[in-house]
C-alpha cells in the first residue's frame, strides 16, 4: 500500500515537473517572438550577431584560427573573447545553421545578416540549449535537494521549480535579448548539484565547463573552491582528496583548450582575448560599487588601468574572503548556496569590467535560495530587473519586459504556497512602509523612464538615477546575506557542541 | 454541491474565491501580452477595417460599403461593438480608424491596439466562467477556470490567428450560467444578444427554444403562456434593437445577404474534421472502385482542396448535398437531445445539450469552418469536471480540438508555440484530472454519490474507489497516432514526398481528427440517450 502511494506520487511529481517545465518553455518561445538586440541597427548590431558571427567564424575556420586577427576574422568586428567552450557551442550550433540556412552562417558575406528563418533557428539554438542543459540541471538539483528534506511539503516544491525555471531577468536577457546564459548558468547549477549530492568530482568537472564557456562563471569560483577544500579538509586524507579535485579540474581545462596548447603563443593569444582590460573598469550605467562611487570618484582618471586593475582584484578578493573562511571552516550545503550568492555579490560589485547582465549570475544562487530567503529573492529580481530596464528598452523588449514582470509577482505569490509565518510576524510597520516606499519609487522610475526625455545637460540622468537605487537594495542584501551566512557557522558551532556534549 | 457546503462548513468570504481566478485570469494574461507581436491571419485586416468603416461611416452605410473586400459580414451588434472599440482606437492612432489610409496598415499601434481589444473583451469569458464556478466545489471551480482560461484553442484562435471568439463564448457562457441558475428569462435574452453578435451561435436556437418552452413557459396554460409572451417579448425586442435601424433605412435584405454568403461550399478550403469528410472519401473510393470495375464515371469539374465551389457537383459518384440537406441533418442529429429536453427539462444538463447542439452543427453543417469546435469545447470544459468520464472525454476532444486548429498557424515561427501549447494543455488537464479524481474518490464517496445521485452512472460511481484517471487502449493509441499524423505530415511527407501530393498532409489531418470528433459525438449521444 505505502510502496504503491509513494509510486503514485512519485508519478505525479514528475507529471508536475513536466507541466511547469512546457510552461516555462512555452513562456520563452513566446519571449522569442519579440525583436532581439541590435535587430536592424547597423553597422555593429548586437549580441546576436556577434553569437552569429562566431558561428559563421568557427564554420569557416580551423580552430586555430578563431582567436587570431587576420583578413578574414577581423577581431575588431565581435571578435570571439568568450573560452573556447563558447566556440564549441557556436560551432554545433553552427552546423544547425548551416544545415537549414547556409545564407545565414556564410564566411564573411552573412556579416549583418538577419532574416525571417535566421532569427527563427537562432532563436531555437538558445531554446535547445535552455531545455537540454539548464532544465536537466535544475531537475537534478530539485532532486539532490530535495532528497535531503522528505519534509518538504508537495507545494513549496512546485513553487520552487517555477520560480528557477521562470527567472524573469533569465528569460529576457536569453531569450530576447540574445544570450547563451542558461549554459554556462546551467552548468553550473549542475555542478551544486552534484556537489550537494557528495560527487565532488564530477561537480568540478561541470563546473570547469561553466568556467570555459563563460569566464563570468568565475564569480563562484571562490565558493565552489572554498566549499570544496573544506570538504576535503574533513576527510580522512585531505591531500588526496585535493590532488584527486586538482587532477580532475585539470583534466577538464586541457581537454578544453588542446587546441590551443601546442604552443604558448597560441594559448596566451586566447587568454588576453578572454581578458578585455582596455574596455575600462566599467561601462555604460551598471549598479555596480565602481560605476557608482563614480559619480563622486573619478576612478578613470585618478588611476592607471594597471593601478585599477590591482584595486579591483583586490577588492574583489578581500569581499570574498569572510565567505569563502566561513566554508572552509564549516562546509554546509546552505552555507555553499550563500557563499556562491556573495561572493557572485562581491564579483558584481567590485570585479573588472562588469556589464549589467551580470547581475544573472548572483541571480542564480539566490533563486536556488528562494525558499529560504523569499523575500530577499524577491527583492533582488526586481531591482536586478529594473537595473536592466534601460538595456532592454533600447533592445525593445519593454512587453515581454512587462508581461514577465507580471509572471515573476503573480507566481511568487502564487495561491497554495504556504508562506513562512515567522518572517511575517516580525515584520513591523516600519519595515513595510519602508518596502512599499522603495516599490513606489521604482515603478515611478520606470514610468518617467519610458514617458519623459532627460534634461539635455544630463542626458543619462534616469540612468544612473536607477543605478543608484539598485546599487542601494543590492549592498544592502549582500550585507544581510554575508551576515547570514556568518550565523549559519554560529548555528552550526552551537550543534556541534551539543552534539559533543551529549 | 452548494447543500453539501454549506451543511458542514461557513461559506468562504468571496475575496478568498477570487485569489485563484485572479492568479489564473493575470497569468493568462500576461502570456497573451506575450503574443502580441505573433502572426496574424487577415482576420486581422478584417476586424481593422470594420472599425474603420463604423468609425467613419453611418450606420446606414456599414453594409452597403464595399472600399475593402472584408466588407461586413457580421450581425449588428458586432458592428456596434467594433463601433465602440473604433473610438479608443482613434484615440490611439486616427490611421486605425481611416477608411482608406489604413488599409492593410500595420504599425505597432494597430498591432497593440487590436491585440488588447481582444485581451480586454474576454473579461466576458471570465466573468462567465467566474458565474458558472460558484456552484462547484473549490477544486472543481479552480480546474473548470484553468480549462476554459487556458483552453489553448482559444489562444491560438484568438491571441494569435486573432478572432473574438473570448468575447462570444464569454457571451453564451454568461447565458449558461443563467440558466444553470433557473434563471431562464435572463437566459434567453443573452444567448438572443449572443445571436445579434454572431449568428453562427444559431446552431443552439433549437436547444434553448424547447428548453425555454418547456422549463419556463410552465405551470398552467395561463401562466405558461402569459411567460411565453414575456419571453418572445424579449427575444423579439432583442433583435428590433439589433435589426430596427436596419429595417428603417430598408437595408434588411441586404443585412441578410452579407450574412449568409450561400455561394460557398460544403467544405472550405481546409476541410473541418467532421462528416463530410467521410462523404468526400466515400466518394471517392467508390469513383475509384467504378472506374477500375470498367464503368464510366466522369471526373468532378469542381474540385474541393481549391476552396470555392459553384453550382457543380464536386461528387462523382454519391448524390449532391444541398444546404437543406445538411440543415435538416444537424437537426435530425439534435433530435435526441431536443427530445430529451422536451421531455425532462433540467437546468443541470443544458450545458450538455447546447455543447452537443454545437457539436452537430460542426459535424453535419454547411461550410464549416474548424474554428467552430471552440463551441461545443468551451462549454464541455465545464462540464468535464462533474465526472471522471465526462474527464476522459473531455480530455479527448480537447486534444483533437485543438490540434486539428494546427493548420491555422502554417508559419514557421509560431510551430514551436502550437505544439507546447498542446503539450501543456496536455499535462496540465492530466495533472489537474488525475489529482481532482483519485483524491475526490478517496475523501468523499458518499458525499460525491449524494450529490450525482440522480446521474445514470451511479453504479459506477460506487465502484470508482480504485478507479484512477486513466484512458484505455484505444484512445490511448488514438492519441498516439495524433503524433504520428503530426510526425509525418510536419517532417516525413516533406522529407519523402517532397512537393507531390501538396493536399495530403491538410486530408490526413482532417481525417484523423474527423475521427476523433465522431467518437465524441457518439460518445455524447449514447450519453444522452441514456441519462433520464
Amino acid at each position: 500500500m505505502d510502496k504503491r502511494k509513494t509510486e503514485k506520487e512519485y508519478k505525479n511529481s514528475v507529471v508536475w515537473f513536466l507541466c511547469i517545465s512546457v510552461f516555462a518553455l512555452l513562456v520563452r518561445v513566446a519571449v522569442s517572438l519579440h525583436p532581439y538586440s541590435g535587430a536592424g541597427n547597423p553597422p555593429k548590431y548586437g549580441d546576436f550577431e556577434a553569437q552569429r558571427h562566431w558561428m559563421e567564424i568557427t564554420l569557416g575556420l580551423p580552430p586555430k584560427e578563431w582567436y587570431r586577427n587576420s583578413t578574414i576574422n577581423d577581431l575588431s568586428y565581435w571578435g570571439l573573447d568568450y573560452p573556447p567552450l563558447t566556440a564549441y557551442q557556436s560551432y554545433v550550433h553552427g552546423l544547425l545553421l548551416r544545415y537549414f540556412h547556409p545564407d545565414s552562417v556564410s564566411l564573411y558575406t552573412s556579416r549583418g545578416h538577419e532574416s525571417y528563418l535566421g532569427k527563427l533557428l537562432m532563436r531555437w539554438t538558445v531554446l535547445l540549449s535552455d531545455a537540454l542543459i539548464f532544465f536537466p540541471a535544475v531537475l537534478c538539483f530539485l532532486i539532490a535537494y530535495y532528497s535531503g528534506q522528505p519534509s518538504a511539503s508537495k507545494n513549496n516544491t512546485a513553487w520552487h521549480t517555477t520560480i528557477i525555471l521562470l527567472s524573469p531577468c533569465l528569460i529576457l536577457i536569453d531569450h530576447g535579448h540574445f544570450q547563451y546564459n542558461c549554459i554556462s548558468l546551467g552548468l553550473t547549477v549542475g555542478a551544486i548539484a552534484a556537489i550537494i549530492s557528495g560527487k565532488e568530482l564530477v561537480g568540478s568537472s561541470l563546473f570547469c565547463l561553466a568556467l570555459n564557456h563563460k569566464q563570468m562563471s568565475a564569480y563562484f569560483a571562490p565558493a565552489f573552491f572554498s566549499h570544496l577544500f573544506g570538504k576535503c579538509l574533513r576527510r580522512r586524507n585531505p591531500y588526496l582528496e585535493v590532488f584527486k579535485l586538482g587532477l580532475v579540474v585539470l583534466g577538464t581545462f586541457v581537454v578544453v583548450w588542446w587546441p590551443y596548447l601546442h604552443s604558448l603563443d597560441s594559448f596566451l593569444e586566447v587568454l588576453s582575448r578572454l581578458a578585455p582590460f582596455e574596455r575600462g573598469i566599467y561601462e555604460d550605467y551598471v549598479a555596480n560599487f565602481w560605476c557608482t562611487t563614480s559619480i563622486i570618484i573619478k576612478w578613470k582618471r585618478l588611476f592607471t588601468t594597471q593601478s585599477l586593475k590591482l584595486l579591483s582584484l583586490s577588492a574583489t578578493l578581500l569581499t570574498c574572503l569572510p565567505s569563502m573562511i566561513q566554508q572552509m571552516r564549516y562546509p554546509s550545503r546552505h552555507g555553499f548556496l550563500y557563499s556562491l550568492l556573495n561572493t557572485a555579490f562581491s564579483f558584481y560589485f567590485f570585479s573588472f569590467q562588469v556589464h549589467e547582465k551580470s547581475i544573472l549570475l548572483p541571480l542564480l544562487p539566490a533563486s536556488l535560495l528562494a525558499l529560504e530567503e523569499p523575500f530577499i529573492f524577491q527583492w533582488l529580481i526586481q531591482f536586478a530587473l529594473l537595473s536592466m530596464f534601460p538595456l532592454l528598452c533600447r533592445d525593445k523588449l519593454v512587453l515581454p519586459y512587462v508581461a514577465l514582470y507580471g509572471f515573476f509577482i503573480l507566481l511568487y505569490n502564487a495561491p497554495g504556497r504556504k508562506q513562512d509565518t515567522r518572517g511575517r510576524s516580525s515584520s513591523s510597520i516600519v519595515k513595510s512602509l519602508l518596502v512599499s516606499v522603495i516599490l513606489m519609487i521604482s515603478f515611478l522610475l520606470h514610468v518617467i523612464y519610458l514617458t519623459i526625455s532627460p534634461p539635455t545637460k544630463y542626458p543619462f540622468l534616469f540612468e544612473a538615477i536607477i543605478m543608484l537605487l539598485c546599487f542601494s537594495q543590492f549592498i544592502a542584501i549582500a550585507v544581510y546575506t554575508n551576515k547570514k551566512q556568518w550565523m549559519l557557522s554560529e548555528q552550526h558551532s552551537t550543534t556541534m557542541a551539543k552534539e559533543k556534549h551529549l | 454541491m452548494a447543500n453539501h457546503q454549506s451543511t458542514k462548513m461557513p461559506p468562504k468570504p468571496p475575496t478568498n474565491n477570487l485569489k485563484e481566478l485572479i492568479f489564473i485570469t493575470f497569468l493568462a494574461f500576461f502570456f497573451k501580452i506575450l503574443l502580441i507581436p505573433s502572426y496574424h491571419s487577415t482576420d486581422f485586416e478584417v476586424h481593422r477595417h470594420w472599425l474603420a468603416l463604423t468609425h467613419s461611416l453611418p450606420l446606414s452605410h456599414w453594409y452597403l460599403d464595399e472600399t475593402s473586400p472584408w466588407t461586413l459580414d457580421y450581425p449588428p451588434f458586432f458592428a456596434h461593438f467594433e463601433h465602440f472599440l473604433s473610438f479608443f482606437a482613434n484615440l490611439v492612432d486616427p490611421i486605425i480608424v481611416d477608411l482608406h489610409k489604413g488599409i492593410n496598415f500595420n504599425a505597432n499601434s494597430v498591432i497593440v491596439f487590436q491585440r488588447l481589444s481582444v485581451i480586454v473583451s474576454e473579461s466576458v469569458l471570465i466573468y462567465g466562467v467566474f458565474l458558472l464556478g460558484r456552484k462547484c466545489g473549490f477544486r472543481e471551480r479552480v480546474l473548470m477556470w484553468v480549462l476554459v482560461i487556458w483552453s489553448p484553442g482559444l489562444v491560438i484562435v484568438d491571441h494569435v490567428h486573432f478572432q473574438y471568439n473570448g468575447f462570444l463564448l464569454g457571451i453564451l457562457l454568461v447565458s449558461i450560467a443563467a440558466l444553470e441558475d433557473g434563471n431562464d428569462l435572463l437566459g434567453g435574452f443573452v444567448f438572443a444578444v449572443l445571436l445579434c453578435f454572431k449568428h453562427l451561435f444559431a446552431v443552439a436556437a433549437p436547444v434553448y427554444f424547447v428548453y425555454l418552452l418547456r422549463h419556463y413557459c410552465r405551470g398552467g396554460v395561463l401562466k405558461g403562456f402569459g411567460r411565453l409572451v414575456m419571453m418572445g417579448t424579449i427575444v423579439v425586442g432583442v433583435f428590433v434593437a439589433a435589426y430596427g435601424p436596419f429595417a428603417y433605412h430598408g437595408q434588411i435584405e441586404q443585412v441578410f445577404r452579407r450574412m449568409f454568403p450561400f455561394g460557398r461550399g460544403l467544405c472550405h478550403a481546409y476541410w473541418a474534421p467532421n462528416f463530410w469528410v467521410f462523404y468526400i472519401i466515400l466518394d471517392k473510393v467508390l469513383a475509384f472502385l467504378l472506374v477500375k470495375l470498367g464503368f464510366d464515371i466522369k471526373a468532378p469539374t469542381a474540385s474541393f482542396t481549391g476552396g470555392l465551389v459553384g453550382d457543380s457537383s464536386p461528387f462523382a459518384v454519391l448524390p449532391m448535398v444541398t444546404p437543406l440537406a445538411t440543415f435538416i441533418l444537424v437537426l435530425l442529429a439534435m433530435s435526441p437531445c431536443l427530445y430529451k429536453a422536451w421531455k425532462n427539462p433540467q437546468p443541470k444538463m443544458i450545458t450538455r445539450w447546447i455543447a452537443y447542439a454545437y457539436l452537430c452543427g460542426f459535424l453535419f453543417g454547411w461550410h464549416v469552418h474548424e474554428k467552430a469546435s471552440l463551441h461545443f469545447v468551451i462549454p464541455l470544459a465545464i462540464v468535464a469536471v462533474q465526472s471522471m468520464d465526462d474527464a476522459k472525454h473531455y480530455y479527448l476532444t480537447s486534444i483533437v480540438s485543438c490540434y486539428s486548429l494546427f493548420p491555422l498557424l502554417f508559419e514557421v515561427q509560431e510551430y514551436p508555440l502550437k505544439v507546447l501549447l498542446l503539450t501543456f494543455h496536455v499535462t496540465l488537464t492530466w495533472y489537474g484530472f488525475s489529482s481532482q479524481f483519485s483524491e475526490t474518490v478517496v475523501k468523499s464517496t458518499s458525499a460525491q454519490q449524494k450529490k450525482r445521485g440522480d446521474n445514470f452512472d451511479l453504479k459506477k460511481n460506487s465502484g470508482a474507489i480504485s478507479r484512477r484517471f486513466t484512458l484505455n487502449w484505444i484512445e490511448k493509441s488514438y492519441l498516439l497516432g495524433l503524433l504520428l499524423v503530426e510526425v509525418w505530415t510536419q517532417f516525413l511527407h516533406p522529407a519523402i514526398l517532397g512537393n507531390r501530393l501538396p493536399f495530403l498532409p491538410l486530408m490526413m489531418i482532417s481525417i484523423y481528427c474527423a475521427f476523433g470528433m465522431m467518437y465524441s459525438w457518439m460518445w455524447q449521444l449514447h450519453w444522452i440517450i441514456k441519462s433520464h
